[in-house]
């Protein structure tokens, strides 16, 4: 199981809490998936309003940690100010960092995400910077103090799968002791499994759950998913090969050429 | 005075950044707030001066992916 900055978490699954159908959903999705950590926001809030109260509220009740996003930033400054405001709302120097530089893809810009995570860390934050799949980029957050790395499966909400997997696999091979958590993309239980298989720690997912017809259902085989490639990943896999390979053997098979 | 709160235009009367906030209705909520886009922790509202044309953020926790 996943271990982010020295706290041990009980299950391979972040979970996002946007655009379920109601609070129960989402709490009742929580509860299927036994999901660890919850990922939040911040957002402008009217005088009089409740309405981040009552939120904070159904999330402290469901007994994960919270991991705050910077998610709709498009500088560095703009994303170092809302990481600040969220580690005082939630009490948590977790972050998980967002500099969006294209509005269609909400691609990370890699320049604002180095920079804010340089800063960031230097402030006492722990940074878990949502990136893309490059190498050299992730070499850059790891150098500027990030102990954790999210890259892209495919874009924001897009429900693709892994676009990149040869790309995924150089990050594992080449950051063996980095946790890696596959951030985005993820639309079906069988690219969650894939991404354990590759050797993923972690996958941080909301869409894929939240828009399901059955939330709660999907969050569950999210999390059955997750286990059987984590598990089918620890048992070390045959080899594939071209040929065939008879599995049935072949000694004293009758009519033998 | 009149500042931009959350993207739009308020008089205010007060000029500490807690004042404000209580005048704003945020009294006993919890919120979070930048002036001209720095934070502004908690426990410096009340010697935060608020001046005319400043931009304050007032956020509260709610959804993410």
């Amino acid at each position: 199981m996943p271990t982010f900055y020295g706290s041990a978490i009980d299950s391979p699954l972040l979970l996002g809490t946007a655009q379920y159908p109601s609070p129960a959903v989402l709490a009742e999705s929580f509860r299927r998936s036994g999901a660890g950590v919850a990922t939040v926001s911040v957002r402008r809030e009217a005088g009089g309003s409740r309405a981040g109260e009552d939120f904070w509220r159904l999330i402290r009740g469901l007994g994960v940690r919270v991991l705050p996003n910077t998610a709709g930033c498009h500088s560095a400054k703009e994303a170092i100010t809302t990481a600040a405001m969220a580690r005082e709302l939630f009490d948590t120097p977790w972050v998980k960092l967002e500099v969006i530089g294209d509005t269609d893809t909400l691609q990370p810009d890699p320049f604002g995400l180095v920079e804010a995570a340089g800063e960031l860390s230097r402030q006492g934050f722990q940074v878990f910077p949502y990136t893309t799949e490059d190498l050299v980029l992730a070499d850059r957050l790891v150098a500027a103090g990030c102990e954790v790395l999210m890259p892209w499966g495919s874009p924001i909400g897009s429900g693709l799968g892994l676009a990149n997997e040869y790309a995924l696999r150089t990050l594992r091979a080449r950051f063996p002791e980095i946790p890696l958590v596959v951030d985005a993309g993820i639309g079906l239980p069988s690219h969650a499994l894939r991404a354990m298989e590759l050797g993923y720690d972690a996958v941080l997912l909301n869409t894929a759950v939240a828009r399901a017809g059955d939330p709660p259902a999907m969050a569950e085989a999210m999390a059955r998913a997750l286990e059987a490639g984590r598990l089918g990943r620890a048992a070390d896999p045959m080899e594939p090969r071209d040929m065939a390979a008879p599995s049935t053997p072949v000694i004293g098979q009758a009519f033998l050429p | 005075m009149t500042i931009t709160v959350n993207g739009e235009t308020r008089e205010v009367q007060k000029s500490a950044l807690s004042a404000i906030l209580d005048e704003l209705g945020y009294a006993d909520q919890a919120v979070a707030t930048a002036l001209n886009g720095e934070f502004v922790p908690a426990a410096q509202r009340e010697v935060t001066s608020v001046h005319p044309g400043d931009r304050l953020e007032v956020v509260s926790p709610q959804q993410g992916g």
